[in-house]
């Protein structure tokens, strides 16, 4: 397998082709898997209109990482497709929220079930599926349902992305991405729905080869650019959790 | 939470935990559900399973010896049990949609007398906080709700039928209150366990729909 190496020397060479009005997700669940490095080159190369996917968009926690609320606070953000567009706590405002209430950005809220499965469904070829999450919620109002051996189910399509942004702790060179622990949450999925993924790693890159064929749990044909993340400070890395602010 | 009569946020969970049964596969929401981990509950095992894809994690991780890329579903650095399994995000809703969850507990704004419930939404809001909730709801072979049985302004939870936006309707099979455990009946609610310092006439007074109160009525069991 000849290879030129997918891997780039900075995070801002890695998004510098992004244009305006691209589908970008972002990886992550909590800190874990989180590509913090590529939302921060992303912040600083200033592209807009941009349509955003993740779990979630930022902010709950301190201290605060680049997130998508930071991007739509910098006037980037058309829209963005999540399973919250509040925190779990009424209590808790999120900074993206007052952007998304007062109609300055656009949302669509998704269960993160079917959010996960929208981007796989997009990556394994499969334009459409039905799922009995959201049957019966102000959700599904309007929305094409079918009923199937005596159960209702709800029609969800394929959410197929532009840029993936992921985070793995091991890659080669040819881009095969080993995770560690819960890193791994939504980062596969999105990198198979992307045309084309950027990997931030924690570790040096390996050569191709160096991690066990049966070890990869992402194979290197869906990832396009690799950058190692730099030790603290010039690297953002996941911190302890901490308690939100009051 | 101060001011509230009946069972603290740690008993309330207890009581829930109590229903694990031995190698059940269970899911905890996050705030007071997270409490049924710290439950005694015998020689059972229970593998809680997280939304972003760990099966099989344990206790919080001491302080210092945390793994930072390792989260519950509440962002808070667990361990592993031995046994442990990391699955992708959308494998892992797999194992939701798929049936494989025994019992899910979350919290809630209200429950209804015929099951439904809302934990999502609250009243004239834009938007919300789904995150894993809907497709929980929907699929976990059990959905077990907590929550204070009464509102601040003394309200009912457990109402005839939510007024808020529901997560999934007809899926609750077991509600513990500070006041005491229920099940949604279609009319209304059964009283299976009361909560100590409360009678079944001021339980009645704040819940919505028809009180039916169990043959033998019991305390509500407690842990430990």
């Amino acid at each position: 397998m000849a290879q030129k190496t997918k891997q780039l020397s900075g995070f801002r060479e890695a998004v510098a082709d992004i244009p305006d009005g691209s589908t970008i997700a972002f990886g992550g669940f909590a800190m874990p898997g989180v590509p913090f490095n590529l939302i921060k080159a992303l912040l600083e190369h200033g592209a807009k209109q941009l349509t955003l996917v993740a779990n979630t968009t930022g902010g709950a926690q301190q201290p605060r990482m680049p997130d998508i609320g930071m991007l739509v606070e910098n006037g980037q953000v058309k829209k963005v497709i999540c399973a919250f567009t509040a925190a779990t706590r009424p209590t808790d405002v999120l900074p993206f929220t007052p952007y998304y209430e007062s109609g300055q950005v656009e949302a669509e809220l998704v269960p993160q079930g079917t959010l996960a499965e929208r981007m796989r469904a997009a990556g394994a070829g499969i334009p459409a599926f039905y799922t009995p999450t959201a049957v019966g919620t102000e959700l599904a109002e309007g929305r094409e349902t079918r009923v199937i051996n005596g159960r209702e189910y709800l029609l969800e399509y394929a959410l197929p992305l532009d840029y993936g942004f992921v985070r793995a702790r091991q890659a080669d060179a040819f881009g095969n991405l080993r995770f560690h622990r819960s890193q791994r949450n939504f980062n596969p999925v999105i990198a198979t729905a992307a045309r084309c993924t950027i990997a931030e790693i924690d570790e040096p890159i390996l050569p191709a080869g160096a991690i066990d064929p049966d070890d990869i749990h992402t194979a290197g044909i869906y990832v396009h650019r690799l950058v190692q993340v730099p030790p603290e400070p010039d690297g953002l890395w996941p911190t302890k959790r901490q308690e939100r602010r009051r | 939470m101060s001011g509230t009569k009946g069972l603290t946020r740690q008993q309330m969970a207890d009581r829930v935990a109590l229903e694990f049964q031995d190698g059940w596969i269970v899911n905890l929401g996050v705030g007071i559900p997270t409490l049924c981990s710290n439950t005694d509950i015998g020689n059972r095992d229970i593998i809680y399973h997280s939304e972003n894809g760990v099966i099989g994690y344990g206790p919080i991780a001491p302080a210092g010896e945390e793994d930072l890329n390792l989260v519950n579903a509440g962002g808070q650095n667990v361990t592993l049990r031995p046994g442990a399994a990391v699955v992708h995000h959308a494998d892992s809703f797999g194992v939701i949609r798929g049936g494989h969850i025994d019992a899910t507990v979350m919290g809630a704004y209200q429950v209804s007398r015929t099951g439904d419930f809302a934990n999502w939404k609250l009243k004239g809001q834009k938007g919300g906080g789904i995150g894993g909730a809907m497709d929980l709801a929907a699929c976990a072979r059990r959905v077990f709700i907590i929550l204070e049985h009464v509102t601040r302004d003394g309200s009912p939870r457990l109402v005839e039928q939510c007024d808020l936006p529901v997560t999934a309707r007809g899926v609750v099979t077991l509600v513990a209150t500070n006041y005491g455990l229920f099940e949604p009946t279609g009319e209304g609610f059964r009283l299976r366990e009361i909560a100590p310092g409360l009678t079944v006439d001021e339980i009645r007074s704040v819940t919505g729909g028809t009180l039916t109160v169990a043959d033998g009525l019991k305390p509500m069991q407690l842990a430990g």
